[in-house]
């Protein structure tokens, strides 16, 4: 059956103000198109999870869209400051709930096993354990040393980017993996945006590299570009020039309103944000190809 | 020659390292030290980004964690729960670096806050993958320059463990790391002593005892064999400016 739809399609029926909504990808598969698309939309009092919550949702925050931000590294990656996040959290006008990249990811890890809790050994670092009421330790019941847990993440909505997937929305992802496949498991409904729509023959022919299988996603949006200016490996490079001008931006919160008047209020969907990017850009983040040797399933 | 204090920095933190090493790679300078001793007497330095990657050799320089130069060529891609899990938790990392705003008398880490949590005088970007880091490489280093405001006696938030407040605390903790080994900065290096208190170990060329105490928010103490660092290679310095950072991004 197919799952294809528009974006815009996608975000209207998938994305309900006060949703807890992952938009994964660590560095890279960022859906930015997404994000952008939930702005335009104008939804209100989203609870946005992300490890790193990165330009995405520094631009969602500027546009009003979060009620609460659940992280565990708040940077410009590379960059510094995230500063539109950062003042959020600092004026207390956004929530935040903090983790290590180890508690995220392992309340995720938990909520894609669907159990009630994960452990992890102690850090001997407390003072955000004592912060943040949802680290708690229990004993081993093996050896009666203290280990410390976490509670499933379930997001209402995962979105996810990837270089490939059939219509039903079975997905193929290659260079940096993050936490894609364990947010597809663990939320409740799952959008998937795509560089390319394949056959499902073409997604038969290499079975490993599907990370997310179709039957577990709700809907399946062919956008190419999609990551700009987060990247997608081996079609298109990390727009690191647009990361040390996003710093420059959000220095000032009428320079930042004017940009997603240009870039995203402005223009009708991610097709239009990618040609006026213009010529120049396109060039500029093309990758040169280098192709795997190929495997051999055999033909049994 | 001449050289700056960031490639003072780097150079020695680069010295640290041991050829075989599996080393946890941050960006900026860690990223610079770990390339510079691998094309100097580490050549089979293994490289892990947090980003999942192993075995990476970057073909140019990474601005982000998440760089996709440090997937192609390398040896392996797995998931970020895998890389806490299977490779720092279980043990399998040998070096960790580490930053932070504030880096105190124990050797621990603040990169959360200023002040006050609930209220924060200023609000940094928070753990990351450090606080794993911290508990669970081998060793550990950390690169910073050397001024006071980052060097208190305690830092506001430990974001990072060192030694607690002594190596007996850290000991009673029971995490497998053994914690942070030096600190390099832009006049010396600092080790733990055997209470895992940090103590000038060795000065630059030129940079004397009186500069690192006055940079330094606790009564610093000094190694009765105090050391002087080689200075950096003409060699070094080469394949920093022309190899590695060509156009000085981090180095200048």
């Amino acid at each position: 059956m197919t799952k294809l739809c528009t974006l815009s399609e996608a975000i209207a029926q998938g994305v309900h103000d006060g949703d807890c909504v992952y938009a994964a990808g660590f560095t890279h598969l960022i859906p930015f198109a997404a994000g952008h698309e939930i702005i335009r939309q104008g939804r209100k009092n989203l609870v946005l999870a992300r490890a790193t919550p990165d330009l995405i949702y520094d631009q969602m925050v500027a546009a009003g869209c979060a009620a609460k931000v659940i992280y565990s590294y708040m940077g410009n990656p590379g960059v510094g400051s995230l500063r539109i996040v950062r003042a959020a959290l600092e004026s207390g006008s956004v929530a935040g709930e903090e983790y290590s990249h180890f508690g995220m990811i392992t309340r995720l890890q938990a909520g894609a096993a669907g159990l009630p809790f994960m452990p992890m050994n102690q850090t001997a670092a407390t003072d955000l354990e004592r912060h943040n009421p949802n680290y708690r330790r229990v004993t081993d019941p093996y050896t009666g040393v203290e280990v410390v847990v976490v509670p499933p993440l379930i997001p209402d909505v995962a979105i996810i980017h990837v270089q490939r997937c059939d219509a039903e929305g079975n997905a193929q992802i290659w260079g940096i993996v993050g936490e894609q496949k364990e947010v597809a498991f663990a939320a409740r409904h799952v959008i998937i945006t795509t560089e390319e729509v394949v056959d499902a023959d073409v997604i038969r022919s290499d079975p490993n590299r599907t990370l997310i299988p179709g039957f577990i996603v709700d809907a399946v949006c062919h956008v190419p570009h999609c990551a700009h200016p987060s990247y997608t490996q081996g079609y298109y490079d990390r727009d690191n020039v647009f990361y040390l001008e996003w710093d420059k931006i959000s220095e000032s919160p009428e320079a930042v309103q004017q940009w997603l008047q240009e870039w995203v209020y402005g223009l009708k969907d991610h097709t239009e944000y990618w040609q006026k990017l213009g010529a120049e850009t396109h060039r500029r983040l093309q990758v040169p190809e280098q192709l795997a040797a190929p495997v051999n399933y055999g033909a049994y | 020659m001449t050289y700056s204090a960031s490639e003072l920095m780097t150079v020695n933190a680069a010295r640290l390292l041991r050829d075989g090493d599996v080393v946890f790679v941050g960006v900026g300078l860690p990223n610079l030290a770990c390339n510079l001793a691998r094309r100097t007497h580490a050549p089979d330095l293994l490289m892990i980004y947090e980003a999942g990657v192993i075995g990476a050799r970057p073909q140019r320089l990474p601005l982000s964690i998440g760089d996709p130069t440090l997937v192609t060529g390398a040896l392996a891609v797995c998931s970020m729960y895998e890389i806490f899990a299977l490779y720092l938790q279980r043990g399998n990392v040998d070096v960790g670096f580490l930053g932070g705003a504030q880096i105190d008398r124990f050797g621990n880490i603040n990169a959360t806050v200023i002040g006050d949590y609930a209220h924060p005088k200023v609000r940094l970007p928070g753990s990351g993958g450090s606080q794993e880091i911290a508990a669970w490489a081998n060793r550990c280093y950390i690169i910073t320059p050397h001024q006071k405001r980052r060097f208190p006696e305690k830092v506001d938030f430990g974001t990072s463990a060192g030694f607690l407040g002594g190596r007996t605390q850290r000991d009673a903790a029971g995490v497998r790391g053994g914690g942070p080994q030096a600190v390099v900065t832009d006049l010396g290096v600092l080790e733990p002593d055997a209470n895992g208190e940090m103590i000038l170990t060795a000065l630059h060329p030129g940079a004397t005892v009186e500069q690192a105490r006055a940079n330094t928010g606790w009564d610093l103490k000094i190694a009765p064999q105090l050391r002087t660092t080689e200075p950096p290679a003409e060699s070094e310095l080469r394949i920093l400016r022309e190899e590695l950072d060509p156009t000085g991004i981090y180095l200048k």
